[in-house]
């Protein structure tokens, strides 16, 4: 079962090889992962989309609790939850039709064109990880892929629950 | 005033002296230098110069594991550290605190390949519980710190801390404090059990009719044995020891069944097969204990005690976990008992015992000697143990003696029985040996080997010379890798690929050559005069070296992939 699993961890060097090891040497799958400093620039907070039964999941929340660098680690799909990656993506335009078909789609799909070469386009969509594949769905049909680039999820819960220290 | 100022090698050296350290075991090396000239320039602390940076490793591991005190190894940067590495994965398999201090380039030069250059912390990291990079003066008095605590604190575990070259040498200055009282936001294990499952706990237990203790090395190296024995007691219950357990309570108690495992006596492993309750205490359900987990104990239930949570079902599904620090957890328990007025069920505990002693009636730990045949191990271990009174620190190497010496010893007491359980590092017992003998140079320590393991590290002969360190090595020489052999006999139809030892060395010669004392067992009927005869030279190092029969297997021995008390007693006889 996919699950999403949000890290507050030091923001130390070598805090990230730590958790990306763990993964590793313990065969622990990782769909994505995402970790940038926190509002308060002492902590790093990771995002880990993964999969495994619960037995995996189970292990792979304490393993990661265990390490020293790592404060909180919370599996946010247990609850309510929100859940944002971004898509950039660059895509054939080369044609009046092909760029009105584009711009129709994004729009359908709330992105954004943010740039534009002689012959493409390059779109920017958030949203949760079935909408980005639903939208990359919807533009290979009208037109070829030339370029994309996902940020992996970031989530939280909803409501007033907050992973804080 | 003004505040004095110390070199960072300076400040490693008073970082130690600050958390009491009396050894460092290690080897210079040129980006370590000048903390070995600061050992130079003071006597508090003792540096012991191995001959091989494993070894190192091994005997802080040895004289953590026989004191409870933190071991400290120092190694130079590259190659140095590296040497290191299997000595952290023995450490950090068997939960022992130890600290590593291992050189580094200059921080200019990192990244770059520079001579002797390896990512030392890259290497160890899934190896360890923690490391640390230090990259300027001020982080040396922390980082050796807070290595110590969480070396010695929660689960144990081996922490490394990398030194570059240029915050240790003379021309960088720099005030030193040091604190002892750590505190970590992102680290708290816990101590107490939650009341909640010491309740639940403690209701399953008095319900049980057939219940079984296993305690493993988590007793050991917390010292609860005391504590552990008292509950034993309260409960009348059967208890057994996995391998690291050894000494948890008295091998010779009467509600001691054995080891159990791979090599565990049939008694300790029908005993868990049909218990209705089996209480955890500091063990992890290693494979080699549980054998097939499909078909581990399906009816009972099982209430886990372990300071680290991911121990905890993570082979075997423990219905009523307890996270927290045994000997507390198991004061609780105690309590708990008591206050619910516990005694436990007569009958049921009778028909228990009754059971269990029919199994033990099998007694599947035995072998046969014949007056004229080869010497069995056996009964080197045997005769070892009468020798000895059962007092002696036992430190082993990996193989076929490491069982021999876990089955024909029964250990008395915590902290006697010194082995590489988990990681099963050939080449530990004789580095082990020497630190415990280190620490008490009184009592006998012995080097239980064979003639593979113990060329691991012979070089440390050499060191024991330097610093005199007189174990007892007593090899259990069948001129093959025994156990390797005995699977190779078992499964792979008898093919010895490698598993032979030709050119072996003449051991006496060997020993004699780096000043110690050799003595050559050959035949039954000297067995017993020579063993006393080596155990009663006290200043030299004696090496034993007893030709016994290559054939012999250990037995019991668990049928692969089957329930835990599916045992061959002996070469095509099952249980």
């Amino acid at each position: 079962m996919r699950r999403i699993l949000a890290i507050l961890m030091e923001n130390e060097p070598g805090s990230l090889s730590r958790i990306v090891g763990l993964f590793s040497q313990r065969a622990f799958n990782i769909e994505s992962l995402t970790v940038a400093p926190t509002d308060d620039n002492s902590l790093s907070r990771m995002t880990i989309a993964t999969k495994g039964d619960d037995k995996v999941l189970e292990q792979i929340v304490k393993q990661v609790n265990k390490l020293i660098d790592v404060i909180k680690i919370t599996d946010i799909t247990d609850n309510k939850h929100i859940e944002r990656e971004l898509l950039l993506v660059k895509v054939g335009a080369m044609n009046d039709k092909t760029r009105t078909e584009v711009k129709r789609i994004t729009d359908i799909f709330r992105g954004n064109i943010i740039d534009i070469g002689k012959q493409v386009y390059t779109v920017q969509l958030t949203g949760d990880a079935d909408k980005l594949n639903a939208f990359i769905d919807a533009l290979q049909h009208e037109t070829e892929i030339i370029e994309s680039a996902r940020s992996g999820c970031v989530g939280m819960a909803r409501g007033d629950k907050a992973l804080r220290i | 005033m003004t505040t004095e100022l110390f070199t960072g090698a300076e400040m490693v050296v008073k970082s130690l002296s600050a958390l009491k350290v009396k050894y460092i075991f290690g080897y210079p090396g040129g980006s370590v230098l000048d903390i070995y000239d600061a050992i130079f320039q003071q006597d508090e602390i003792e540096h012991i110069l191995v001959r091989h940076e494993q070894a190192a490793t091994h005997m802080a591991d040895g004289y953590t594991r026989a004191t409870g005190e933190v071991g400290v190894v120092l190694a130079t940067s590259g190659p140095g550290a590296t040497n290191c590495v299997t000595g952290i994965a023995t450490a950090y398999m068997d939960s022992i605190p130890m600290v590593v201090l291992a050189g580094q380039v200059a921080t200019s030069l990192i990244g770059n390949d520079a001579f002797q250059e390896t990512d030392i912390v890259g290497c160890t990291r899934p190896i360890i519980k923690h490391s640390f990079n230090c990259r300027t003066l001020a982080d040396i008095p922390d980082a050796i710190s807070k290595a110590f605590y969480l070396a010695n604190t929660g689960r144990p575990g081996p922490v490394v801390v990398e030194l570059p070259k240029d915050i240790l040498i003379p021309q960088n200055k720099g005030p030193f404090s040091i604190t002892t009282d750590i505190k970590m936001r992102s680290y708290n294990p816990s101590t107490k059990g939650h009341p909640k499952q010491i309740k639940k706990a403690a209701q399953t237990i008095a319900s049980a009719k057939k219940l079984v203790v296993y305690s493993g090395g988590g007793i050991v190296i917390s010292d609860s044995a005391e504590l552990l024995t008292k509950l034993v007691e309260t409960l009348k219950a059967p208890i057994t020891n996995t391998l690291m357990g050894l000494g948890g309570i008295s091998g010779t108690h009467e509600q001691f069944v054995g080891m159990l495992g791979m090599h565990g006596s049939l008694e300790a492993n029908k005993t868990m097969a049909n218990a209705d309750v089996i209480l955890a205490l500091g063990a992890r359900f290693d494979d080699r204990v549980t054998n097939n987990v499909e078909k581990f104990c399906p009816n009972a239930t099982i209430i886990h005690v372990d300071i680290d949570p991911t121990s905890i079902s993570k082979t075997i599904n423990a219905h009523i976990p307890v996270v927290g620090l045994v000997e507390i957890v198991m004061q609780q328990l105690l309590d708990e008992l008591d206050e619910i007025n516990y005694i436990p069920d007569e009958t049921a505990l009778n028909q228990w015992w009754q059971q269990i002693n029919l199994w033990r009636d099998v007694k599947s730990n035995s072998y046969e000697q014949t007056a004229d045949g080869k010497i069995k191990p056996q009964r080197v271990v045997e005769a070892m143990y009468k020798i000895t009174k059962g007092e002696a620190y036992v430190c082993s190497d990996v193989g076929q003696h490491q069982m021999f010496a876990a089955q024909y010893y029964p250990f008395a007491k915590p902290r006697q029985w010194i082995n590489s359980g988990g990681l099963g590092t050939m080449g530990f017992g004789l580095p082990a040996a020497m630190g415990v003998k280190l620490a008490f140079p009184d009592k006998h320590v012995i080097c239980i080997t064979g003639d593979g393991s113990i060329q691991m590290n012979i070089q440390e002969l050499s060191t024991c010379s330097q610093y005199n360190i007189p174990v007892v090595i007593v090899t259990l020489n069948n001129r093959s890798l025994g156990m390797v052999r005995q699977w190779q006999d078992m499964v792979y139809g008898g093919r010895h690929s490698s598993s032979y030892m030709e050119s072996l060395p003449d051991f006496i010669k060997v020993a004699e050559a780096y000043g110690h004392v050799g003595i050559q067992i050959d035949t039954l009927d000297e067995l017993e005069e020579k063993l006393t005869q080596a155990f009663n030279i006290k200043d030299k190092l004696v090496f034993v070296d007893v030709m016994v029969d290559e054939k012999e297997h250990v037995y019991p021995m668990q049928i692969r992939t089957g329930a835990v008390d599916e045992m061959w007693l002996k070469k095509g006889v099952k249980a």
